[in-house]
């Protein structure tokens, strides 16, 4: 940055005055600041608060690790919730890659705008949905307008606008639950909480967090990290998913070893985290949720079982709708 | 940020703003005591910092939109994405554009296209293909048809005479 002054000329002499004078600090000058950029941040702040309070729980799905199977948990979790009656949004907050739309099947949907927001996709199950899968075309990587050169220094800012854009700006209506699909990377777990810890005057927190992991030693290293991260932030619910935990042939209740590190439990009691749930691996399941047809708890399989199980706990943990009765 | 007039000890007041459109910007600000002027001016990075906020340098003269900086920063948007409302019959004597979301729309069908429909669809100008898509994709909610295929075009473009679309 840089200025000109135009104007009367200052002899050197002068200016040297000038300096010498006391020059009042930022905080001794009353009046407007006409830029007004803490009031527009304030502006976006309390959007972001009235959209939540129509939120009855927010529930994050992480992990810290990529490839344990977040976004298929999420989809068929959202999809279980729904078909219980209850009304679910769904955040994909992996802004870079996206997969939600093309799992809960609202890929290529168009989005309706009103001057008080946008309406989220609907997809399966009448789950409603915002991802930038849907802003990009597919096989498009996410890109922003802006320098080429250094872009890690505003793309993180971009970002992180972004993601409150699509809580914020998105008319989801009431809700029981808004599942929020976290990236890859402890330090985007944290950028959520970041982002909720500025609504309203309590420091708030998501109600419910999910951390999905898979039975392998780096999986667990990254889970113990999250754990420390979510617990130094204050966050109370926390619970260890396990997923692809053994492969469930179909009609067989006995499942096969697919990892040999530590199982979901003992990733849990390392942790200090309560084990909600371990997941068999499912082809079927696993080929019908990256259609964009996830059958969440439907069949007979071990996986949907599990699944059903989940969303009970997610339903009677804090803010769901059984804890509130 | 604040700029201060020494000589007068005044605080100087935004009174333009430029864009040469290279990334930069140019704010002026003069001090209304002795009329001297002062001009900021951002590199592209600090433009760009500022920006990412999601805020206008010089405070906003129009409402900020939903999704704002999504819009305008997102380089090679889907074309179509965005749609305007559609005003339903129901909402027509009410204040349609600021309806929240009701409840009976949760129990709206999802509509998919086939692959062959998204082809024909493919045909259509790309400026209109946004409001053709979204026609169609309403007509199907309302007769609850989940799969549109070109035969379901076919029909829907002779019940509703769009024979040209």
């Amino acid at each position: 940055m840089s200025e000109l002054t135009s104007g009367s000329g200052t002899a050197p002499e002068e200016r040297s005055a000038t300096r010498a004078r006391a020059v009042r600090g930022y905080a001794d000058l009353s009046g407007e600041v006409e830029s007004r950029i803490v009031e527009q941040i304030g502006e976006q702040h309390a959007r972001l608060a009235t959209r939540l309070s129509e939120v009855g729980a927010i529930i994050v799905i992480a992990s810290g690790k990529g490839g344990v199977g977040k976004s298929a948990v999420t989809a068929n979790l959202a999809v279980t919730l729904a078909n219980c009656g209850a009304r679910v949004g769904a955040v994909d907050a992996d802004l870079n890659g996206p997969s939600l739309g093309r799992m809960l099947g609202f890929l290529g949907s168009q989005l309706e705008d009103r001057p008080d927001g946008v309406v989220p996709a609907t997809g399966v199950a009448g789950v409603r949905g915002i991802s930038t899968d849907l802003l990009i075309e597919e096989g498009v990587p996410l890109k922003w307008k802006g320098p080429s050169h250094d872009q890690f220094v505003w793309q993180g800012v971009t970002e992180a606008v972004t993601l409150r854009e699509f809580i914020s700006d998105v008319v989801w209506g009431p809700l029981d639950y808004l599942l929020i699909d976290i990236p890859p990377g402890t330090d985007k777990i944290g950028r959520f909480l970041n982002l909720v810890s500025e609504v309203g005057p309590a420091h708030l927190q998501p109600h419910q967090v999910l951390l999905v992991t898979i039975p392998s030693e780096a999986a667990a290293a990254v889970v113990a990290r999250s754990a420390t991260q979510l617990r130094e932030a204050g966050v109370p619910c926390v619970g260890v998913v396990g997923n692809m935990a053994g492969y469930a042939r179909p009609g067989r209740d006995d499942l096969l070893p697919l990892f040999t590190g530590p199982s979901a439990g003992e990733i849990a009691r390392a942790a200090g985290l309560e084990l909600w749930a371990e997941i068999p691996f499912d082809s079927v399941w696993g080929a019908k949720t990256d259609r964009g047809e996830p059958v969440g708890a439907e069949g007979d399989s071990a996986t949907a079982r599990v699944i059903a199980q989940l969303a009970e706990q997610v339903e009677h943990g804090p803010g769901g709708r059984e804890e509130k009765k | 940020m604040k700029f201060l007039c020494i000589q007068c000890d005044e605080v100087m007041s935004f009174s333009d703003r430029d864009l040469p459109g290279d990334g930069t910007i140019t704010a002026l600000f003069s001090c209304g005591v002795c009329g001297r002027e002062m001009a900021m001016l951002t590199n592209p990075m600090e433009t760009q910092l500022i920006t990412s906020l999601g805020v206008e340098i010089g405070g906003r003269t129009v409402p900020e939109q939903p999704f704002q900086q999504t819009r305008t920063r997102l380089d090679a948007p889907r074309e179509d994405v965005f749609v305007d409302a559609v005003v339903s019959s129901s909402e027509d004597n009410g204040d349609a554009n600021t309806a929240s979301v009701s409840e009976h729309e949760f129990a709206k069908i999802r509509v998919t296209w086939s692959p062959e429909a998204t082809d024909r669809l493919g045909g259509v100008p790309r400026f209109v293909r946004g409001m053709v898509k979204r026609i169609y994709t309403d007509y199907a909610q309302e007769k609850q048809i989940e799969i549109i295929t070109p035969d379901v075009m076919d029909q829907i473009r002779s019940e509703l005479g769009l024979e040209g679309m």
